[in-house]
Protein backbone atom coordinates (compact mmCIF):
# COMPACT_ATOMS: atom_id res chain seq x y z
CA UNK A 1 0.00 0.00 0.00
CA UNK A 2 2.98 2.35 0.66
CA UNK A 3 4.00 1.71 -3.15
CA UNK A 4 0.90 3.41 -4.43
CA UNK A 5 0.72 6.59 -2.23
CA UNK A 6 0.49 9.73 -3.81
CA UNK A 7 3.06 12.04 -2.21
CA UNK A 8 1.66 15.33 -0.21
CA UNK A 9 2.41 18.48 -2.05
CA UNK A 10 5.15 20.58 -0.62
CA UNK A 11 4.36 23.48 1.51
CA UNK A 12 5.45 26.96 0.48
CA UNK A 13 5.86 30.35 2.13
CA UNK A 14 2.81 32.21 2.58
CA UNK A 15 4.85 35.30 1.38
CA UNK A 16 4.43 39.11 2.41
CA UNK A 17 1.42 39.55 0.07
CA UNK A 18 -1.30 38.06 1.38
CA UNK A 19 -3.00 39.78 2.93
CA UNK A 20 -5.94 41.00 -0.11
CA UNK A 21 -6.49 37.57 -0.66
CA UNK A 22 -6.96 35.66 2.99
CA UNK A 23 -7.93 39.05 5.11
CA UNK A 24 -8.78 41.64 2.70
CA UNK A 25 -11.04 42.85 4.88
CA UNK A 26 -9.41 43.72 7.66
CA UNK A 27 -6.38 44.78 5.07
CA UNK A 28 -8.66 47.46 3.62
CA UNK A 29 -9.04 45.54 0.49
CA UNK A 30 -12.52 45.54 -1.90
CA UNK A 31 -12.57 41.87 -1.03
CA UNK A 32 -15.30 39.96 0.94
CA UNK A 33 -13.17 37.88 4.00
CA UNK A 34 -14.45 34.22 4.66
CA UNK A 35 -13.56 34.72 8.34
CA UNK A 36 -12.03 37.40 10.87
CA UNK A 37 -10.32 38.02 14.08
CA UNK A 38 -13.12 38.62 15.78
CA UNK A 39 -15.37 34.96 16.36
CA UNK A 40 -17.98 36.28 18.93
CA UNK A 41 -20.49 38.36 18.89
CA UNK A 42 -22.53 39.93 21.66
CA UNK A 43 -24.97 36.96 22.58
CA UNK A 44 -22.22 34.03 22.16
CA UNK A 45 -22.03 32.12 25.40
CA UNK A 46 -18.56 31.60 27.43
CA UNK A 47 -16.65 33.77 28.48
CA UNK A 48 -15.67 36.56 26.36
CA UNK A 49 -11.65 37.08 25.81
CA UNK A 50 -9.24 39.29 23.65
CA UNK A 51 -6.56 36.72 22.63
CA UNK A 52 -3.52 38.83 22.01
CA UNK A 53 0.60 39.23 20.92
CA UNK A 54 3.71 39.99 19.35
CA UNK A 55 5.64 37.67 17.33
CA UNK A 56 9.10 38.15 17.40
CA UNK A 57 11.91 36.98 15.33
CA UNK A 58 15.42 35.40 16.36
CA UNK A 59 16.58 38.85 16.78
CA UNK A 60 13.76 39.81 19.09
CA UNK A 61 12.30 42.36 16.15
CA UNK A 62 8.83 42.17 15.90
CA UNK A 63 7.51 39.95 12.51
CA UNK A 64 4.34 42.35 11.36
CA UNK A 65 4.19 40.06 7.79
CA UNK A 66 2.73 37.10 9.62
CA UNK A 67 -0.71 35.76 9.52
CA UNK A 68 -2.40 33.59 12.21
CA UNK A 69 -5.37 31.07 12.59
CA UNK A 70 -6.74 30.11 15.32
CA UNK A 71 -9.58 26.93 15.92
CA UNK A 72 -10.82 26.18 19.37
CA UNK A 73 -14.29 24.20 20.85
CA UNK A 74 -17.03 26.50 22.02
CA UNK A 75 -17.29 27.26 26.03
CA UNK A 76 -18.54 23.46 26.81
CA UNK A 77 -15.63 22.26 24.88
CA UNK A 78 -17.59 21.03 21.62
CA UNK A 79 -16.15 22.05 17.90
CA UNK A 80 -17.94 22.82 15.23
CA UNK A 81 -16.62 20.52 12.63
CA UNK A 82 -17.70 20.73 8.88
CA UNK A 83 -20.67 18.62 9.05
CA UNK A 84 -22.81 21.26 10.88
CA UNK A 85 -23.94 23.98 8.20
CA UNK A 86 -22.94 27.50 9.82
CA UNK A 87 -25.28 30.00 10.34
CA UNK A 88 -24.78 33.36 11.07
CA UNK A 89 -25.37 32.64 15.04
CA UNK A 90 -23.06 29.54 15.22
CA UNK A 91 -19.30 30.36 16.44
CA UNK A 92 -17.47 28.23 14.84
CA UNK A 93 -14.34 28.88 16.55
CA UNK A 94 -11.95 30.12 13.65
CA UNK A 95 -10.65 32.84 12.86
CA UNK A 96 -7.40 34.36 11.19
CA UNK A 97 -5.78 37.70 11.56
CA UNK A 98 -3.40 39.43 9.30
CA UNK A 99 -0.65 41.24 11.98
CA UNK A 100 -0.16 43.73 9.42
CA UNK A 101 -2.25 46.63 10.97
CA UNK A 102 -0.75 46.70 14.07
CA UNK A 103 2.54 44.84 13.96
CA UNK A 104 0.41 42.62 16.68
CA UNK A 105 -2.57 40.00 16.67
CA UNK A 106 -5.75 40.29 18.24
CA UNK A 107 -8.58 37.89 18.11
CA UNK A 108 -12.35 38.59 20.21
CA UNK A 109 -13.21 34.71 20.97
CA UNK A 110 -14.43 32.70 23.84
CA UNK A 111 -12.91 31.00 26.51
CA UNK A 112 -13.15 26.98 24.89
CA UNK A 113 -14.35 24.48 27.49
CA UNK A 114 -12.29 21.58 28.00
CA UNK A 115 -12.97 18.69 24.87
CA UNK A 116 -12.48 15.98 27.48
CA UNK A 117 -10.36 13.73 30.03
CA UNK A 118 -6.87 14.72 30.04
CA UNK A 119 -7.25 18.39 27.83
CA UNK A 120 -6.96 21.34 29.62
CA UNK A 121 -8.61 24.31 27.70
CA UNK A 122 -6.67 25.42 24.63
CA UNK A 123 -6.97 26.74 21.29
CA UNK A 124 -5.50 25.31 18.29
CA UNK A 125 -3.05 28.07 16.37
CA UNK A 126 -1.17 27.99 13.12
CA UNK A 127 1.54 30.55 12.41
CA UNK A 128 2.48 32.22 8.65
CA UNK A 129 4.66 34.37 7.30
CA UNK A 130 6.96 35.43 4.81
CA UNK A 131 10.01 33.57 5.49
CA UNK A 132 8.76 30.54 6.88
CA UNK A 133 8.48 27.83 4.42
CA UNK A 134 6.09 25.42 6.07
CA UNK A 135 3.69 26.39 8.54
CA UNK A 136 3.95 26.08 12.14
CA UNK A 137 1.31 24.65 14.55
CA UNK A 138 1.36 25.63 18.28
CA UNK A 139 -1.47 25.72 21.10
CA UNK A 140 -2.45 28.76 23.68
CA UNK A 141 -2.98 27.54 27.44
CA UNK A 142 -5.02 29.42 29.75
CA UNK A 143 -2.63 30.91 33.19
CA UNK A 144 -5.74 30.61 35.21
CA UNK A 145 -5.74 26.97 34.49
CA UNK A 146 -3.17 25.11 35.93
CA UNK A 147 -4.57 22.53 37.70
CA UNK A 148 -5.96 21.60 34.16
CA UNK A 149 -2.63 22.21 32.13
CA UNK A 150 -0.78 20.03 34.82
CA UNK A 151 -3.02 17.10 33.54
CA UNK A 152 -3.21 17.79 30.04
CA UNK A 153 -1.17 14.78 27.64
CA UNK A 154 -0.20 17.05 24.90
CA UNK A 155 1.49 19.61 28.06
CA UNK A 156 3.09 17.17 29.96
CA UNK A 157 4.63 15.49 26.52
CA UNK A 158 6.26 18.88 26.39
CA UNK A 159 9.75 19.27 28.12
CA UNK A 160 8.63 21.44 31.30
CA UNK A 161 11.35 24.27 30.91
CA UNK A 162 9.45 24.57 27.48
CA UNK A 163 5.57 24.58 28.51
CA UNK A 164 5.51 28.36 29.90
CA UNK A 165 5.93 29.55 26.11
CA UNK A 166 2.64 27.84 25.95
CA UNK A 167 0.62 29.61 28.61
CA UNK A 168 -1.25 32.55 27.97
CA UNK A 169 -1.13 35.35 30.79
CA UNK A 170 -4.52 36.71 32.16
CA UNK A 171 -4.70 40.29 32.60
CA UNK A 172 -7.74 42.62 32.39
CA UNK A 173 -7.68 45.74 30.84
CA UNK A 174 -9.08 49.32 31.94
CA UNK A 175 -12.50 48.36 30.33
CA UNK A 176 -12.80 45.54 32.14
CA UNK A 177 -11.95 42.92 28.87
CA UNK A 178 -10.19 39.80 29.98
CA UNK A 179 -7.24 40.18 27.88
CA UNK A 180 -4.88 36.64 27.36
CA UNK A 181 -1.32 37.62 26.28
CA UNK A 182 0.55 35.00 24.15
CA UNK A 183 3.63 36.41 22.60
CA UNK A 184 5.52 33.91 20.32
CA UNK A 185 9.32 33.69 19.76
CA UNK A 186 10.54 31.96 16.82
CA UNK A 187 13.74 31.33 18.20
CA UNK A 188 15.57 31.71 21.31
CA UNK A 189 15.64 30.68 24.25
CA UNK A 190 11.92 31.07 24.75
CA UNK A 191 11.11 29.83 20.73
CA UNK A 192 7.84 28.83 21.56
CA UNK A 193 6.91 25.54 21.66
CA UNK A 194 5.65 23.88 17.91
CA UNK A 195 4.09 20.98 17.38
CA UNK A 196 4.45 18.33 14.47
CA UNK A 197 0.69 18.28 13.69
CA UNK B 1 -9.24 7.25 13.12
CA UNK B 2 -5.36 8.09 12.57
CA UNK B 3 -3.55 10.63 10.58
CA UNK B 4 -1.02 9.98 7.55
CA UNK B 5 2.64 12.01 9.20
CA UNK B 6 2.84 15.56 7.78
CA UNK B 7 5.84 14.31 4.97
CA UNK B 8 9.40 15.94 5.93
CA UNK B 9 10.53 14.96 2.83
CA UNK B 10 8.66 17.13 0.83
CA UNK B 11 7.65 19.79 3.33
CA UNK B 12 10.69 22.02 2.93
CA UNK B 13 12.93 22.87 5.92
CA UNK B 14 12.32 25.76 8.56
CA UNK B 15 15.68 26.81 7.71
CA UNK B 16 16.95 27.36 4.53
CA UNK B 17 19.89 29.99 4.59
CA UNK B 18 19.80 30.35 0.38
CA UNK B 19 16.50 31.82 1.07
CA UNK B 20 17.53 34.10 3.84
CA UNK B 21 14.49 35.68 5.73
CA UNK B 22 14.22 32.20 6.98
CA UNK B 23 17.15 32.56 9.04
CA UNK B 24 15.78 34.69 11.78
CA UNK B 25 12.31 33.36 11.70
CA UNK B 26 12.46 29.34 10.85
CA UNK B 27 12.00 27.31 14.68
CA UNK B 28 15.47 26.06 15.33
CA UNK B 29 14.02 23.51 18.60
CA UNK B 30 12.30 20.35 17.03
CA UNK B 31 9.36 20.19 16.81
CA UNK B 32 7.27 18.23 19.75
CA UNK B 33 5.36 14.99 19.13
CA UNK B 34 1.20 15.60 19.84
CA UNK B 35 -0.81 13.19 19.97
CA UNK B 36 -4.04 13.83 17.86
CA UNK B 37 -7.55 14.58 18.79
CA UNK B 38 -10.62 16.45 18.36
CA UNK B 39 -8.54 19.45 17.93
CA UNK B 40 -6.40 18.06 15.15
CA UNK B 41 -9.08 15.60 13.44
CA UNK B 42 -11.53 18.04 12.35
CA UNK B 43 -12.05 21.32 10.79
CA UNK B 44 -13.69 24.23 11.55
CA UNK B 45 -17.04 25.36 9.51
CA UNK B 46 -17.33 27.78 6.80
CA UNK B 47 -19.58 29.51 5.39
CA UNK B 48 -19.55 27.59 1.80
CA UNK B 49 -22.98 29.63 0.79
CA UNK B 50 -20.24 32.90 1.24
CA UNK B 51 -18.73 31.92 -1.93
CA UNK B 52 -19.77 34.88 -4.24
CA UNK B 53 -20.42 34.95 -8.18
CA UNK B 54 -17.02 35.42 -9.99
CA UNK B 55 -15.04 34.48 -6.69
CA UNK B 56 -13.13 32.15 -8.80
CA UNK B 57 -12.93 34.50 -11.57
CA UNK B 58 -10.04 37.24 -11.52
CA UNK B 59 -10.68 38.17 -14.97
CA UNK B 60 -14.11 39.14 -13.72
CA UNK B 61 -14.15 39.72 -10.06
CA UNK B 62 -11.27 43.28 -9.91
CA UNK B 63 -12.49 44.67 -13.16
CA UNK B 64 -13.25 48.83 -12.85
CA UNK B 65 -16.60 50.07 -13.34
CA UNK B 66 -16.48 53.45 -14.72
CA UNK B 67 -20.24 54.63 -15.74
CA UNK B 68 -20.65 52.45 -18.46
CA UNK B 69 -17.18 51.57 -19.17
CA UNK B 70 -15.80 48.02 -17.93
CA UNK B 71 -12.96 47.13 -18.23
CA UNK B 72 -10.74 43.90 -19.34
CA UNK B 73 -7.99 42.94 -17.13
CA UNK B 74 -4.61 42.97 -19.48
CA UNK B 75 -2.43 39.59 -20.07
CA UNK B 76 -2.67 36.33 -21.47
CA UNK B 77 -5.83 34.17 -19.69
CA UNK B 78 -5.65 31.60 -18.38
CA UNK B 79 -7.86 28.62 -16.81
CA UNK B 80 -6.17 26.69 -14.09
CA UNK B 81 -8.26 23.22 -13.01
CA UNK B 82 -7.18 20.34 -11.05
CA UNK B 83 -8.21 17.39 -8.48
CA UNK B 84 -7.84 17.80 -4.69
CA UNK B 85 -7.23 14.17 -3.81
CA UNK B 86 -5.76 12.51 -0.70
CA UNK B 87 -2.28 10.41 -0.43
CA UNK B 88 -4.70 7.32 -2.06
CA UNK B 89 -5.99 9.55 -4.91
CA UNK B 90 -9.41 10.16 -2.91
CA UNK B 91 -11.14 13.26 -3.95
CA UNK B 92 -11.22 15.78 -1.30
CA UNK B 93 -14.88 17.16 -1.94
CA UNK B 94 -16.02 20.86 -0.32
CA UNK B 95 -12.52 22.07 -0.29
CA UNK B 96 -12.15 25.56 0.20
CA UNK B 97 -9.22 26.91 -2.46
CA UNK B 98 -8.14 30.60 -2.13
CA UNK B 99 -5.83 32.24 -3.98
CA UNK B 100 -3.77 35.36 -5.07
CA UNK B 101 -1.16 36.37 -7.61
CA UNK B 102 0.55 39.34 -9.13
CA UNK B 103 -1.33 40.78 -12.25
CA UNK B 104 0.54 40.25 -15.61
CA UNK B 105 3.25 43.32 -14.73
CA UNK B 106 4.20 41.12 -11.57
CA UNK B 107 2.68 43.60 -9.58
CA UNK B 108 0.67 42.86 -6.42
CA UNK B 109 -2.52 45.07 -5.53
CA UNK B 110 -0.83 44.75 -2.08
CA UNK B 111 -0.24 48.20 -0.49
CA UNK B 112 3.17 47.78 0.27
CA UNK B 113 4.59 46.53 -2.88
CA UNK B 114 6.70 48.82 -3.90
CA UNK B 115 7.70 47.17 -7.45
CA UNK B 116 7.62 49.62 -10.17
CA UNK B 117 5.56 47.69 -12.24
CA UNK B 118 2.09 48.64 -13.23
CA UNK B 119 -1.21 48.25 -11.60
CA UNK B 120 -4.11 46.84 -13.81
CA UNK B 121 -7.03 48.88 -12.27
CA UNK B 122 -9.18 45.82 -13.80
CA UNK B 123 -7.31 43.35 -11.59
CA UNK B 124 -7.29 42.54 -8.38
CA UNK B 125 -5.85 39.21 -8.28
CA UNK B 126 -7.81 37.14 -5.22
CA UNK B 127 -10.19 34.57 -5.87
CA UNK B 128 -12.02 31.46 -4.01
CA UNK B 129 -14.08 28.17 -4.73
CA UNK B 130 -14.70 25.08 -3.34
CA UNK B 131 -13.92 21.79 -5.04
CA UNK B 132 -16.55 19.48 -6.05
CA UNK B 133 -17.84 16.14 -5.89
CA UNK B 134 -14.66 14.94 -7.56
CA UNK B 135 -12.40 17.12 -5.92
CA UNK B 136 -11.92 19.39 -8.69
CA UNK B 137 -11.56 23.14 -8.66
CA UNK B 138 -11.47 25.58 -11.36
CA UNK B 139 -9.98 29.02 -11.96
CA UNK B 140 -9.54 31.53 -14.72
CA UNK B 141 -7.01 34.16 -14.42
CA UNK B 142 -4.27 36.38 -15.78
CA UNK B 143 -1.15 34.64 -16.05
CA UNK B 144 0.96 36.64 -13.69
CA UNK B 145 4.46 38.37 -14.40
CA UNK B 146 7.89 37.33 -12.34
CA UNK B 147 8.79 40.25 -9.85
CA UNK B 148 11.86 41.21 -8.33
CA UNK B 149 12.63 40.66 -4.54
CA UNK B 150 15.86 41.70 -2.21
CA UNK B 151 16.72 38.14 -1.65
CA UNK B 152 19.96 38.54 -3.73
CA UNK B 153 21.83 40.34 -6.42
CA UNK B 154 19.10 40.00 -9.19
CA UNK B 155 16.34 37.67 -7.44
CA UNK B 156 13.36 37.47 -9.52
CA UNK B 157 10.59 35.12 -8.69
CA UNK B 158 9.71 32.77 -11.30
CA UNK B 159 5.26 32.90 -12.29
CA UNK B 160 3.36 31.66 -9.54
CA UNK B 161 0.00 31.36 -7.99
CA UNK B 162 -0.57 31.44 -3.91
CA UNK B 163 -2.61 28.74 -3.13
CA UNK B 164 -4.31 28.21 0.61
CA UNK B 165 -6.15 25.03 1.24
CA UNK B 166 -8.10 23.40 4.10
CA UNK B 167 -8.27 19.27 3.73
CA UNK B 168 -10.35 17.33 6.25
CA UNK B 169 -8.84 18.08 9.11
CA UNK B 170 -6.66 21.28 10.66
CA UNK B 171 -3.85 18.58 10.69
CA UNK B 172 -4.47 19.02 6.45
CA UNK B 173 -3.99 22.71 6.31
CA UNK B 174 -2.04 23.99 3.28
CA UNK B 175 -0.49 26.78 1.43
CA UNK B 176 1.77 26.43 -1.58
CA UNK B 177 2.92 27.72 -5.00
CA UNK B 178 1.89 26.78 -7.91
CA UNK B 179 4.64 27.55 -11.05
CA UNK B 180 4.44 27.16 -14.52
CA UNK B 181 6.70 24.86 -16.71
CA UNK B 182 9.43 26.20 -18.54
CA UNK B 183 10.22 28.85 -16.67
CA UNK B 184 14.03 29.49 -16.35
CA UNK B 185 13.68 31.40 -13.10
CA UNK B 186 12.49 28.14 -11.35
CA UNK B 187 16.02 27.03 -11.02
CA UNK B 188 17.37 30.09 -8.95
CA UNK B 189 14.49 30.24 -6.78
CA UNK B 190 15.52 29.42 -3.43
CA UNK B 191 11.52 29.50 -1.90
CA UNK B 192 11.38 26.92 -5.08
CA UNK B 193 14.27 25.22 -4.53
CA UNK B 194 14.16 24.75 -0.86
CA UNK B 195 11.82 21.54 -1.57
CA UNK B 196 14.80 18.92 -1.32
CA UNK B 197 12.92 15.67 -3.13
CA UNK B 198 12.96 16.70 -6.99
CA UNK B 199 9.58 14.89 -7.61
CA UNK B 200 7.98 16.66 -4.83
CA UNK B 201 8.97 19.77 -6.11
CA UNK B 202 8.60 19.59 -9.66
CA UNK B 203 4.76 19.00 -8.70
CA UNK B 204 4.36 22.22 -7.54
CA UNK B 205 5.04 23.09 -11.49
CA UNK B 206 1.46 22.85 -13.40
CA UNK B 207 1.00 20.84 -16.63
CA UNK B 208 -0.52 23.02 -19.90
CA UNK B 209 -3.34 21.23 -20.35
CA UNK B 210 -4.83 20.96 -24.33
CA UNK B 211 -8.29 20.24 -22.14
CA UNK B 212 -8.56 23.24 -20.27
CA UNK B 213 -7.84 25.37 -22.77
CA UNK B 214 -10.81 27.86 -23.78
CA UNK B 215 -10.72 28.08 -27.27
CA UNK B 216 -10.33 31.37 -28.32
CA UNK B 217 -10.56 32.49 -24.92
CA UNK B 218 -7.63 31.42 -22.34
CA UNK B 219 -4.86 28.87 -21.92
CA UNK B 220 -5.15 26.04 -19.86
CA UNK B 221 -3.21 24.83 -16.74
CA UNK B 222 -3.79 21.93 -14.83
CA UNK B 223 -2.41 21.89 -11.22
CA UNK B 224 -3.50 18.62 -8.81
CA UNK B 225 -3.17 18.85 -5.01
CA UNK B 226 -2.28 16.42 -2.67
CA UNK B 227 -3.84 16.76 0.78
CA UNK B 228 -2.95 14.46 3.53
CA UNK B 229 -5.24 13.05 5.10
CA UNK B 230 -6.38 10.22 7.39
CA UNK B 231 -4.83 6.93 6.85
CA UNK B 232 -6.45 4.44 4.61
CA UNK B 233 -8.33 1.22 5.91
CA UNK B 234 -6.71 -2.31 4.14
CA UNK B 235 -10.09 -2.69 3.39
CA UNK B 236 -9.94 0.61 1.00
CA UNK B 237 -7.38 0.40 -0.76
FE1 LIG C 1 4.25 35.85 -4.58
Amino acid sequence: MGNNKLKQTPSQTVGPYFSYGLTPEQGGYDFKSITSPILVKKDTLGEHIILQGHIYDGNGDIIPDAMIEIYQADHQGKYISKEIPPSDDVFTGFGRCDCETNSNFCFKTIKPGSIGDGHAPHINMVIFMRGLLSHAYSRVYFSDEMDANHNDNVLNNVPSDRRATLIAKRTENENGDIIYQFDLNMQGINETVFFDV
Amino acid sequence: MSHNERDWSVHPPYIYPEYKSTILRGPKKPLIAIEHSLSELTIPAFGHGQMQEFDNDLTINGRATNGQMVGEPLGERIQVSGRILDEYGRPQVGILVEIWQANAAGRYIHKSDQHHAPIDPNFFGGGRCVSDENGRYSFMSIKPGAYPWGNHHNAWRPNHIHFSLFGMSFASRLVTQMYFPGDPLLALDPIYNATNDQAARTSLIAKFSEEYCIPDLALGYEFDIILRGPMATPMEV
